[in-house]
């Protein structure tokens, strides 16, 4: 090859320079982005700028509405079955984030060590969170059916109850049931995030704690449970967000019932809203999710800055 | 670390594993096992004297066999695999420009535009579905397909989105450098060195997509009213109960066979599905 | 290949600005060195020619065609990254031909010059591999066959010798000095080893903080450095500096601190004479440095304390201690000494450089 080697491009063509709008870079983000924002303009942005509206008339279904200013959600102020539904929302919430939380972490912890079928297992154990929800529920309820229950009959059987459970139809029951079957839905989640997170902490942090003499329990304390901490806040973010607008175990376990002991701001909103049609109600509730949930991650986001600014 | 003697391993380890084995996936055996209990045994309360819960000695096909002729919900299956299949693809294409733009592109308003990404994911379905039902009527869409297709990605794409923009953000920019010094256009150098580059996440993006696009309800419960239209979780819930009668056979044959198909999915993407929910959580 | 023309080139950055004012012409056929540490300018510098970053002011040429809004893909350039930026998921084979492709030639065209190429770095064997299968060394060539085949006008490298470990970075250079001097390709070449640059540049330029501080070719710069920083970054170990003031005195100048007195030789005396009175920078390299005999005046001479001496075998590089400074001296590897001797040193008055205290700038 010498120094004055064949031109750079294929014979018979020379560099030819052409408009190119796609070169720059906001150009090319906006093409990108555009399909994007379409749909997510099309069917967030403005259903939920018509939700607004819609709660501030009195639409029925087939009824057009007329403006009735804040009559909607005054109305809910003084409605007990939405004072009930803020406190189920908000204690189902909580409780279940706590429990998600700590027995996600115990199983995250159990299965940070390598074991035979480590794999199988891990790929098992994220079934509940995998299979549809409304399905899995159904088999729920029918191992808490009163009649038929084969939960009823374990307990029996070992000797702690003598009557029946009414798993579903007492309303306290009724609580504690969706709460465990949430937790049962929720707990591959937190498990198999925080196994990740786990996995990302260096093993020889924890072997240096234990020359120094920490205990088990210590070791977790001061040097996993901090270093885990991201992670942890952000899963418990996303579930937060999940739970607060749950609506499948509750309609499918108890449809709310009994004497609305169940209800979440979901499933009251469906029930005003397309069980009575009472549209603009229903959108009312469902807005009213909006103000709660937003402080709730806020709050959230300002401590996941401060963590990591840490 | 669990040290020392062998009972400590079995206490502190085997047991609770097992402990939350059971927990977790009983309610799945529970669902096989009625799937193929004669209603005899099925009704049979539980007080009574010889109620075997664990085991059938009388397996019956009965409750599949009246789950096609009775209700339609072969044609549930395939809806809701086409929905599934079609939202994931809209929002894996979606997902992965948007991903793509907002993590390797500098343009004035990538950060708002990133946070209101993040906001919609924030808006949950639950709240908009009651302005949406009467969008999705206006269009004329409703009780078809599209209603969902067009609608799922507005949760699937924040999602892929997130995902890809990790990965994304761990490839070298020098590898598009290159691609450009050597004779690629921007988007060039995005579809022939990235995407290939970035496929390990494309999956992880689009099984998660999936299995999220077949576990959606309140969309589909509220978009859908004729039962050729309706996906499988709609259609086992309101075919198979009349009123207060639960047809529970079927009903467990319905939801165990509605599940496999995202069972069987998934376990071929398990690594992927895995490590693209900890990318989510982890970026 | 094509000359380059950088004119007056800033790059500006929201709060730093980068590149300020660099202006540099670059001849056809010839291979230049960018040389300078982390954060002087030089990679940035290297990028606008690329492409790769938007230019704030000024312009640049390749051949006679300001570039300063084409896209990198229309300025006919190619480069060789620190990293190889190797294409992991197809072969050695399609890494090189990509360009080529994206061009548009035709399938027999792309084989004869990725052959070609492969034959000239040897790496035919390897062209159906990929690039996670081969070693470092074998990467870099592949990164290099991949410029090579689109006979490029100017090859741009931006510090691509530093992943190498040191055997294989000698080699290297060797190869790619043959390489040059083979396809005879206008080339621009970034570093932070002033080896490299001495090695491989026909030209270096030495840049800091975003400005050049002197360009020459490598013997010009080690000889004639311009400025107090050139002359301590070019050359290993590194040159002496000791701070001294010019005193008047029997016709004569000298240096002088509570160390030494050193003459200012015949040379530099009307440069350094300005300075009678003031504080100046006295510069000697170490090999400049002998262990003082009878053949050495006084004048040339001062004593030091040994801190260390280094035995490298082919010499004895001594850290000295003079007037609360350190200074380094390669002295013969049969010398017998030991740490907290004294030692007395002379300087090769010929070899000896000042430097303005306040602008740095060489006094000559």
């Amino acid at each position: 090859m010498t120094s004055h080697s064949p031109s750079a491009h294929p014979p018979g063509t020379r560099p030819v320079l052409r408009w190119r709008p796609l070169e720059k870079e906001s150009n090319l983000a906006f093409l990108l982005l555009l399909p994007t924002m379409l749909l997510l303009g099309l069917f967030i942005a403005y259903p939920f700028v018509r939700g607004l509206l819609l709660s501030v008339t009195d639409t029925k279904v087939g009824v057009a509405g007329q403006f009735v200013g804040f009559e909607n959600f005054e109305r809910l102020l003084t409605d007990p079955i939405f004072h009930m539904v803020v406190w189920n929302t908000c204690w189902y919430t909580f409780v279940t984030t706590v429990f998600k939380l700590g027995l996600g972490l115990w199983l995250a912890l159990l299965l940070n060590r390598s074991f035979r079928f480590k794999a199988f297992t891990r790929a098992f154990i994220l079934l509940p969170f995998i299979i549809p929800t409304v399905l899995s529920t159904f088999a729920w309820k029918w191992m808490f059916d009163p009649t038929f229950s084969v939960l009823n009959w374990m307990l029996y059987k070992l000797g702690f109850i003598s009557s029946a459970v009414n798993w579903l139809g007492d309303p306290d029951l009724a609580m504690f049931s969706i709460i465990v079957v949430n937790i049962w839905r929720g707990v591959p989640f937190f498990a198999i995030s925080l196994l990740a997170g786990l996995q990302t902490i260096s093993p020889d942090l924890a072997e240096a704690a234990a020359i120094d003499g920490a205990s088990p329990l210590k070791r977790f304390w001061y040097i996993t449970w901090p270093l885990l901490l991201p992670v942890t806040m952000v899963v418990v973010l996303f579930s937060v967000i999940q739970t607060f607008a749950d609506f499948q175990i509750v309609y499918v376990l108890t449809g709310g019932g009994p004497a609305n002991a169940t209800h979440l701001f979901s499933t009251y909103a469906y029930q005003l809203g397309v069980g009575t049609g009472l549209l603009s109600q229903g959108a009312a509730i469902s807005l009213a999710m909006f103000p709660i949930l937003t402080l709730i991650v806020l709050a959230q986001l300002l401590y996941i800055r401060r963590v990591e600014v840490r | 670390m669990i040290e020392g003697a062998a009972w400590r391993r079995w206490v502190f380890f085997r047991i609770p594993l097992a402990g939350f084995l059971i927990f977790l996936l009983f309610p799945f055996y529970w669902m096989i096992i009625t799937t193929f209990r004669p209603d005899g045994e099925l009704y049979r309360p539980w007080r009574a004297a010889n109620y075997s819960p664990f085991w059938t000695w009388d397996p019956t096909l009965d409750h599949i066999k009246y789950l096609f002729n009775e209700t339609v919900f072969t044609t549930w299956l395939w809806n809701t695999m086409l929905i599934a299949t079609a939202s994931t693809i809209i929002s894996l294409i979606c997902g992965v420009f948007a991903g793509y733009a907002l993590s390797r592109l500098k343009f004035r308003f990538a950060g708002s535009l990133g946070s209101a990404i993040f906001i919609t994911y924030l808006v949950p379905q639950t709240l908009l579905f009651i302005p949406l039902s009467e969008i999705i009527r206006a269009y004329k869409i409703g009780d078809t397909p599209w209603s969902l297709i067009l609608t799922y990605p507005t949760f699937l794409i924040p999602f892929c989105t997130w995902l890809m923009m990790g990965y994304f953000k761990a490839i070298p920019k020098e590898l598009e450098e290159c691609a450009r010094i050597d004779g690629a256009s921007r988007l060039k150098a995005m579809l022939y060195i990235i995407l290939p580059v970035a496929v390990p996440g494309i999956l992880s993006a689009g099984i998660f997509a999936f299995t999220l696009s077949w576990n959606e309800f309140i969309y589909a419960l509220v978009f859908l009213s004729s039962p050729e239209q309706k996906t499988v979780p709609v259609g086992v819930v309101s075919e198979l109960i009349r009123g207060d009668v639960f047809f529970w056979g079927p009903l467990m044959a319905g939801a165990l066979l509605g599940s496999i198909p995202v069972a069987i999915a998934y376990s071929f993407f398990v690594e992927h599905y895995v490590s693209g929910m900890t990318g989510s959580v982890k970026g | 290949m094509a000359s380059v023309s950088i004119q007056e080139v800033h790059k500006q950055y929201d709060d730093f600005h980068a590149v300020k004012g660099v202006s540099l012409e670059i001849k056809d056929h010839e291979f230049i060195v960018l040389v300078g540490p982390s954060g002087c300018g030089k990679t940035t510098t290297l990028r606008m020619v690329a492409g790769l970053e938007s230019i704030s002011n000024g312009q640049i040429l390749i051949g006679d065609t300001v570039v300063n809004d084409l896209p990198p893909m229309d300025r006919d350039i190619a480069m060789v990254f620190q990293n190889y930026a190797l294409y992991p998921h197809m072969s050695v084979y399609d890494n090189m031909a990509f360009g080529l492709k994206m061009r548009k030639f035709d399938r027999t065209e792309i084989d004869k010059r990725v052959r070609d190429a492969a034959d000239i770095l040897g790496i035919r064997d390897h062209l159906h591999r990929k690039p996670r299968q081969l070693s470092g060394g074998q990467r870099q060539r592949v990164a290099l066959g991949r410029a090579i085949v689109r006979h490029p006008q100017v090859f741009l490298f931006d510090e691509p010798l530093s992943n190498l470990d040191a055997k294989l970075r000698v080699q290297m250079r060797v190869e790619l000095k043959k390489l040059h001097a083979r396809l005879g390709t206008t080339a621009i070449y970034v570093t932070h080893d002033q080896v490299e640059a001495m090695t491989l540049g026909d030209r270096v330029v030495v840049m800091h903080e975003g400005l050049i501080q002197q360009v020459g070719e490598p013997l010009e710069l080690y000889n004639l450095p311009a400025n107090k920083y050139v002359a301590g970054f070019i050359g290993s170990p590194a040159m002496n500096f000791a701070r001294t003031r010019i005193v008047a005195e029997n016709g004569a100048l000298h240096a002088v601190n509570e160390g030494m007195r050193i003459e200012v030789p015949e040379h530099l005396r009307a440069a350094v004479q300005p300075q009678v009175g003031q504080e100046i920078w006295l510069g000697i390299r170490p090999e400049d440095l002998h262990t003082a005999n009878d053949s050495h005046s006084e004048s040339v001479c001062f004593s030091a304390t040994v801190d260390v001496a280094e035995q490298l075998g082919s010499e004895i590089l001594l850290d000295v201690r003079c007037a609360g400074a350190s200074m380094v001296a390669s002295v013969e590897p049969t010398l017998k000494v030991r740490a907290g001797d004294t030692v007395k040193l002379a300087m090769n008055p010929r070899r000896l450089h000042f430097f303005d205290q306040k602008t740095e700038k060489a006094l000559r």
